[in-house]
């Protein structure tokens, strides 16, 4: 696809846009629809879309095997983590209301740090199934 | 500080286990972690269980959410009991998985492996642990979708299809629990267990309970294999690895026995719909079905694991019979199966696991003369196999003894002799391996083969010597399986 002009310079238009309403829909997960799981979505198609146009190769140079898992599994641990803090702050675990003062600051401020780590996991997880099924039987020709 | 935290540990400990490993990337790295994690979880489920004897209930609030709002973990003597089973065979497995995986596993998919392995004994534990049934789900499908993975990492093709095969099944079971589920909660409003009891109690005659209960039954027996849905398990557990076929046989089913026992006995127990069903005799037929035709199936087989596997499903047999009992005897009887079985088969299949690493192979027909080879990995599968059995000084023994002294209760004679009957089934199939590797003329295939290594042999071993040990003292796994069934029948009308 790479030989198509038109293609080409409209995925470039679109893909920092995509990257971009990624991050709201993140980010505005609190106050309205959206969240963690969407975003992580919006920006994994944003990639798709990078790959279907300029080829796997290409992509794989940009977003690396090793950082696709490393986000896999940093998402959850983040996840976690915020649920230890909630111990280590005095609450239960997954308890938000200790994270900050008032409690419910604390509420929106748990939420947020677990929402990043399910945007993180979705964007890797995402990408890690793009890459199997996209990679399948041309494993010769990258490596 | 942390002994208040314990419920909620149990299942993080595991879970955050598995990114880190994947984050490290190290096959000796995710050994060790996962064997820490491992004796982690064994000490949190000892805890809980020692705390548990003391004050009857432990229950905590994840995020501080009061239940039945929030998710609740609950632990009574009940599934205390499961949880020290599961971290028990986990902890077994942990040395037995370093060799193991490095001859039945490629390199680079170790750690992948090792992650799994922890996603699985969290998912385990979290159906077990909590107390929500929605959030039972949950675990569910992670300790399956992780077995699924595992079971695929078998060195065979057929591995591949297995896996497909449970993973049909698997979903097939979760999705009617779901429905289930999705039931109670639009007649009662909350998923809460303990609170879903109290609140069935005032809607016991609508249908949709009826069919929440149809719903979460078939699921259910769907992931313990109970007798015409077992399918799946015999080549799932033949081909996974072997360590892993160890870990499954001895958990897997066991936890979801522990979630019939759960729903049947706390959630519907108080409600009145039993008394129109004939769930009882349903459950009989089942079980007297399993405990004849799958062990029959068993004395057929060609391959080792194939007749372990089948066997299990003749034991199940065991315990939902002890279910269907439903009296205090009848189910101390299934409850200390459940622990008792979980230990004998997971001994089995590690010792098959041995003779396959030395081996090759498991059919009948290249294990002929093994003993002579491998003398102690077979002593220790006679013993094994006669805790299938059930012959007295074994654990199997103690079960069929509780089994018979509830069938008594009943009064109903003829069940009595059931258990017995079958038990001479298992003596066929346990007697043909014994006449493969004890009296036939070894084959050219075992020229040279030595006994397993030590790091196999020994982890199998603590499993035989446990299931002798449970045979003599009783008072550890009778004694918690009674006031178990205490506690469940406590939760009937």
């Amino acid at each position: 696809m790479r030989h198509y002009l038109v293609l080409r310079v409209i995925a470039k238009l679109l893909i920092p846009f995509m990257m971009v309403f990624a991050l709201y829909v993140q980010f505005h997960g609190d106050y309205g629809p959206g969240g963690g799981f969407q975003a992580g979505v919006i920006a994994a198609a944003s990639v798709v879309l990078y790959a279907i146009i300029f080829g796997l190769p290409t992509t794989r140079k940009v977003i690396p095997d090793w950082l696709v898992e490393t986000m896999l599994a940093a998402g959850v641990l983040l996840y976690a983590t915020v649920g230890l803090v909630g111990i280590l702050l005095g609450g239960n675990y997954l308890d938000y209301f200790v994270l900050g003062t008032p409690p419910a600051h604390g509420q929106e401020r748990g939420i947020f740090w677990v929402e990043m780590g399910v945007g993180i996991t979705v964007f890797g997880v995402m990408l890690k199934i793009f890459y199997m099924f996209a990679g399948r039987g041309r494993e010769a020709d990258t490596e | 500080m942390i002994g208040e935290h314990l419920a909620a540990l149990q299942v993080v400990v595991p879970l955050m286990a598995a990114p880190i490993i994947v984050l490290v990337r190290r096959g000796a790295f995710a050994w060790a972690l996962t064997m820490v994690v491992s004796i982690a979880s064994l000490a949190i489920a000892l805890a809980l269980l020692v705390q548990v004897r003391e004050v009857g209930v432990v229950s905590y609030a994840l995020g501080s959410w009061a239940p039945p709002w929030g998710i609740e973990y609950r632990v009574d003597i009940v599934n205390a009991f499961v949880l020290v089973l599961i971290g028990l065979l986990a902890t077994i497995g942990g040395p037995y998985a370093w060799r193991s995986f490095a001859a039945e596993v490629p390199e680079d998919q170790h750690y992948l492996g090792y992650a799994m392995f922890c996603l699985c004994l969290a998912g385990l534990l979290g159906i077990a642990i909590t107390g929500d049934a929605f959030n039972l789900f949950v675990f569910l499908e992670i300790s399956s979708l992780s077995t699924y993975v595992l079971i695929a990492l078998g060195r065979e093709r057929r591995a591949l299809v297995a896996s497909y095969q449970y993973l049909i099944m698997g979903t097939i079971g979760a999705t009617f629990y779901v429905i289930g589920v999705g039931l109670l909660f639009l007649m009662t409003g909350t998923l809460n267990l303990h609170d879903l009891a109290t609140r069935l109690g005032d809607v016991a005659h609508a249908r949709p309970v009826l069919a929440a209960l149809a719903f979460v039954t078939v699921g259910i027996s769907l992931k313990l294999a109970l007798f015409p849905l077992h399918f799946w398990l015999p080549n799932a557990y033949a081909y996974a690895p072997s360590v892993v076929s160890a870990f499954l046989a001895g958990t897997a089913t066991k936890v979801a026995i522990y979630v019939l026992l759960r729903f049947y006995f706390t959630v519907f127990g108080k409600s009145e719909i039993f008394d129109s069903l004939p769930t009882q005799d349903i459950f009989l037929v089942l079980s007297v079905a399993a405990m004849f035709v799958a062990s029959a199936a068993a004395a057929y087989q060609e391959n080792l694991k194939h007749l372990l596997a089948y066997s299990s499903l003749g034991q199940i047999g065991y315990i939902t019979l002890g279910i269907a009992l439903a009296n205090q005897a009848g189910l101390t009887g299934a409850i200390v199966h459940l622990f008792n079985h979980g230990v004998t088969k997971s001994a089995l299949f590690l010792l098959a696991g041995c003779i396959w690493f030395r081996v090759h192979s498991l059919r009948f027909a290249d294990l002929a003369g093994l003993a002579r080879v491998m003398p102690l990995t077979c002593a220790g599968f006679v013993v094994g196999g006669l805790s299938l059995i059930g012959v007295p000084a074994t654990a199997g023994f103690v079960t069929k003894w509780y089994l018979v002294l509830g069938a008594l209760e009943t009064g109903h004679w003829w069940i009595v002799f059931l258990p017995v009957v079958s038990s001479l089934i298992a003596v066929w199939y346990v007697w043909r391996f014994v006449e493969a590797a004890y009296f036939r003329e070894p084959g050219p295939a075992l020229i040279g083969i030595k006994e397993a290594p030590p790091i196999l042999l020994l982890p199998a071993y603590v499993l035989v010597a446990l299931t002798v040990y449970f045979g003599l003292d009783t008072s550890f796994t009778v004694g918690t399986a009674s006031r178990a069934a205490e506690v469940l029948l406590g939760g009937l009308r």
